[in-house]
């Protein structure tokens, strides 16, 4: 294993230092730092983070290897500054058992990108009936430690209450995509002004707040601990807020889309969270199916919500819901189109917009929250003397125009198509060794 | 019919640098001659047309349509006779439709008693390429069959393009491509008369 | 001029009014010997129809036919892109074989929009899913200003399946462009949410119809179909009929020059009597010839010029 000599890097936005990288692990950091035979990274005006740790992709592998697989997925989380991905379940097969999270795990271990962390269905099949066998899938090589059945909410109250009691004996926390299903049936974004100008059925926020509220509760009944994945209303926030000072042990991601896209994007209107990321850029007419998502775009009344919970804590993480889709999925018409968009390589700068160069509180946010919330022990920890070498360094003066063709992801199902964002990761390291270096995969 | 050329001005012997030309007008009907020419006009369809019975004046819009009513008008001062008068636009039937932004169609309105089996005379103002009246004349055929049809203008400009005549003329005034005719007419405008504008843009 | 008819909202006051102005023309058309009128000859209008729709696309025919263009139908069974091409690819196709306009009815909303970034020709929507249904507003508009001469200042209630209805959706952002004031009436469960903000201003919404009735210069009636029972919309159709339906009795609450109109197909009994229907009030058949004018005015300003 090479070493590496990181040279004029700020970590988390502190005075420019060295980093020495050897076997795997941060040797020494100091200034002027000098070593035989490594290799120099000049990571002059760049800020150094930990590496960062998505609890919320898709990596479709097995079954939709057109849109992407655990290879190209994990370039395009590298690409982002990811050094840990959790993969959703909702494959084909789905991850149910022990065979399949192995399978996912191991495709991750040998493209080698990024640390691939399976999170294992919680129903069989995700149908919702029947618990899937979640000992099993936790002491298999795979590790699972977060169940999810994203996509679908687990919507039976029995069956949830048991999911949550039953993941108590190894740790496990149960990560719900909160979505009351019979308030939702045929909807197609969010149920709004929007919406009834363009004659299409709503996803009420109530759909999603009403299982919140319920969930809390019944965590709060049994003691377990709960995840609540891609928050979305300003209700949501007041729910988890109100759970949590009750002493819930509730966590909750919000997403990179859901921080900066407005429902009336869908009407072809340019309204976004940030103005001024909005300045010269409109979308492509109305109806634009790259807009279609689950939990639908909602108001800028929501977006500031999100914000301000994202900022003071009541929401602990950013999580990516990277979903790719083939062009067939989202080239056609609104209704028939599969919802979903990419992020695992506009997170960071989407972050950086709304966050601002707060390093601190993007590393807590992006990096040691989602890091301790799935139990993933090398990750998440500031780069200092001892820890492993996982690090991300980003450029933050950097601007770039998103272009959906110059993306690793297998797919382009962006929303962020023609927008300049701020900030560019120009390297990545997994555990000392090199992913991304000058802006570009290794492999 | 072959008309004189107008002739053509003499080339300046050295071009000395000047502003873009200002158009020339020069009236050449004015109000009283319109009058007057509208009068014979009328004179002249009641002679050929033998006092103008199962006869209607169909007028093209924009001017022709009061050229027509005055037509009539005057046709039963002289003789007492009502012609009837009627409105045919043909906008729908222009051979240029595809060259310009859409155009607005206007009414059409047929005298009573249509315009089957009776003598049908267009009324316009200036008759120029012709292709107007070759319109109108399409149009015409999708509206009916008349027993004949004849043309009344106020102007003849020259330049016809197709192999159309005009059995009354007020006036003809030779021009070149680069001049320009306007009428106006007391109701729709402010006086009746007749301009030529020589110069500027056609 | 506009290039696309796609929604309501795309037509201002000036246009919206030439439309008008121009169906009225169109119409003497059907009184002549010869119903044909040369101005779009050579053009080629292109009926995509996803949906099952005998009356609507053989109005478009008619009406592209009178103005001399060539018609091309495609009916599309079976609307799943799984089971057929795909929109875009059926777009690419019809731009190689030279369409000048797509009429397209589609029952996904937003198919005409999606429609327009792939073909360079005009595209009409003749009804996308819920969202709009832009001629049929057209000639209701036509139909109000035949029948009582202006539409500015109208009162216009619009009762039954506003949810659900891109003719609902349509009309209320016309009638407003022009000047009418409209009133949605239905069970609440058939009322969009913010119905009176999101779509024009001024609109408001009663859930009684009868307090609606005698102030009404027009009451537009839409279809309301049995199906919405068992997604609970309302409890039974004797119920919905009751509090909704347009009878006998409610007719003679309307005002002396009221009229009652219906975009059909009606469905007799449910949200409109036989009596009410047929009476001389109604202008239901009126309608459908009204259709193919203001199709024609339609086609012939989209098509016409450059």
């Amino acid at each position: 294993m090479a070493t590496y000599l990181i040279k004029g890097a700020s970590i988390l936005g502190a005075e420019p230092t060295d980093l020495l990288i050897r076997d795997g692990v941060i040797a020494e950091t100091g200034r002027g730092l000098a070593a035989e035979g490594a290799v120099v990274v000049d990571a002059a005006g760049l800020v150094a983070l930990p590496g960062l740790v998505d609890l919320h992709t898709h990596l479709r592998e097995p079954g939709r290897e057109d849109a992407e697989t655990v290879e190209s997925g994990s370039r395009a989380a590298a690409l982002g500054g990811y050094t840990a991905v959790c993969a959703m379940a909702n494959t084909s097969p789905v991850a149910d058992t022990a065979g399949v999270v192995e399978q996912v795990w191991r495709l991750g271990r040998e493209a080698g990108l990024v640390d691939v962390q399976p999170i294992g269905a919680v129903t069989v099949g995700l149908a919702g009936e029947q618990l899937a066998e979640l000992g099993a899938m936790a002491t298999s090589a795979a590790n699972v430690r977060i169940f999810s059945d994203d996509g679908h909410c687990v919507a039976d109250p029995r069956l949830m209450r048991r999911a949550l009691e039953y993941v108590k004996a190894f740790d496990g926390v149960i990560a719900q995509h909160a979505e009351e299903p019979r308030l939702t049936e045929g909807a197609q974004m969010h149920e709004g002004e929007v919406s009834t100008r363009l004659g299409m059925t709503g996803w009420p926020a109530v759909a999603e707040e009403a299982i919140i509220a319920r969930d809390v509760l019944l965590a709060e009944h049994v003691g377990s601990r709960l995840h609540i994945c891609h928050l979305s209303t300003a209700g949501s926030v007041e729910l988890l807020r109100h759970a949590k000072a009750r002493g819930v042990r509730v966590t909750a991601e919000v997403t990179p889309h859901h921080l900066l896209l407005t429902d009336q994007l869908v009407g072809g209107t340019p309204e976004l969270g940030s103005p001024a990321v909005a300045e010269g850029w409109s979308p492509d007419g109305p109806y634009d199916p790259v807009f279609k998502v689950n939990p639908p775009l909602r108001t800028a009344t929501d977006i500031q919500a999100l914000r301000q919970a994202l900022a003071d804590g009541v929401i602990d993480i950013v999580a990516t819901d990277h979903a790719p889709h083939a062009v067939e999925d989202k080239e056609c018409e609104w209704a028939y189109a599969r919802p979903g968009m990419l992020g695992l390589e506009t997170a960071l700068s989407i972050v950086l917009d709304v966050l601002g160069p707060q390093w601190d509180l993007i590393a807590e946010r992006m990096s040691r929250a989602p890091a301790r919330i799935a139990g993933l022990d090398e990750h998440g920890h500031d780069p200092a003397p001892g820890r492993v070498a996982n690090i991300t360094l980003v450029d933050p003066a950097a601007q770039r125009m998103i272009e959906p063709d110059d993306l690793a992801s297998r797919s382009r199902n962006t929303p962020y198509a023609r927008m300049t964002l701020p900030g560019r990761v120009v390297a990545t390291f997994l555990r000392g060794e090199p992913t991304v270096l000058d802006g570009k995969a290794v492999k | 019919m072959a008309y004189p050329q107008a002739a053509r001005p003499p080339v300046p012997e050295s071009t000395p640098a000047e502003p873009a030309l200002q158009p020339s007008v020069k009236v050449i009907l004015t109000s009283a001659d319109v009058q007057r020419v509208i009068d014979r006009i009328a004179h002249q369809i009641l002679e050929k047309t033998q006092g103008a019975a199962d006869t209607v004046l169909l007028g093209l819009p924009t001017r022709g349509v009061p050229l027509a009513r005055r037509l009539a008008e005057r046709m039963s001062a002289f003789e007492g006779i009502d012609v009837p008068v009627g409105v045919l636009d043909i906008t729908l039937y222009r051979d240029d439709l595809r060259r310009n932004a859409t155009r607005a169609i206007g009414p059409t309105e047929l005298p009573s008693g249509g315009i089957d089996g009776r003598r049908v005379v267009l009324v316009d103002d200036v008759l120029f390429s012709g292709r107007t009246i070759r319109a109108a004349l399409d149009a015409l055929n999708d509206v009916g069959r008349p027993s004949s049809v004849q043309l009344a203008v106020l102007v003849d400009r020259g330049h016809r393009q197709l192999p159309i005549r005009a059995d009354y003329v007020g006036k003809n005034i030779p021009t070149s491509l680069s001049e320009s005719v306007r009428v106006t007419l007391a109701g729709l405008d402010d006086a009746d008369e007749v301009k030529l504008f020589t110069g500027g843009r056609q | 001029m506009i290039r696309h008819l796609l929604s309501g909202a795309d037509l201002d006051p000036a246009t919206a009014t030439l439309i008008l102005d121009t169906a009225a023309e169109m119409a003497t058309v059907a009184g002549r010997e010869v119903k044909k009128l040369p101005a779009l000859r050579g053009r080629t209008v292109v009926n995509l129809f996803y949906e099952d729709s005998t009356r609507t696309r053989i109005s478009f025919e008619a009406a592209a036919k009178r103005l001399s263009a060539d018609v091309i139908n495609f009916t599309v069974k079976g609307s799943s892109v799984s089971k057929g091409e795909s929109l875009k690819d059926t777009a690419l196709t019809l731009q190689a074989m030279g369409a000048d306009a797509v009429v397209i009815r589609h029952p996904a909303a937003g198919a005409p929009h999606r429609l327009a970034n792939w073909v360079d020709g005009s595209v009409i929507n003749a009804g996308d899913g819920t969202h709009e249904h832009p001629t049929q507003a057209l000639l209701d508009a036509y139909t109000m200003r035949a029948r009582l001469g202006r539409i500015d200042g109208l009162h216009v209630a619009i009762v039954g399946d506003v949810l659900h209805s891109r003719v609902a959706r349509s009309n209320m952002l016309l009638l407003t462009t022009l000047g009418a004031k409209v009133t949605l009436v239905g069970p609440p469960t058939l009322i969009p949410i913010q119905a009176d903000r999101a779509l024009a201003p001024g609109i408001e919404v009663s859930y009684d119809l009868d307090a609606v009735l005698p102030e009404s210069d027009v009451v537009m009636m839409l279809r309301v179909q049995r199906e919405r029972m068992a997604a609970s919309y309302f409890p039974s159709a004797r119920e919905y009929t009751r509090r909704y339906g347009m009878d006998g009795p409610r007719m003679a609450r309307l005002p002396e020059h009221a009229i009652v109109m219906h975009p059909g197909p009606i469905n007799r009994g449910m949200e409109i009597m036989p009596a009410v229907a047929d009476s001389p009030r109604s202008t239901i058949v009126e309608q459908v010839t009204n259709g193919v004018s203001v199709r024609m005015a339609v086609l012939y300003l989209l098509l016409g010029g450059k």
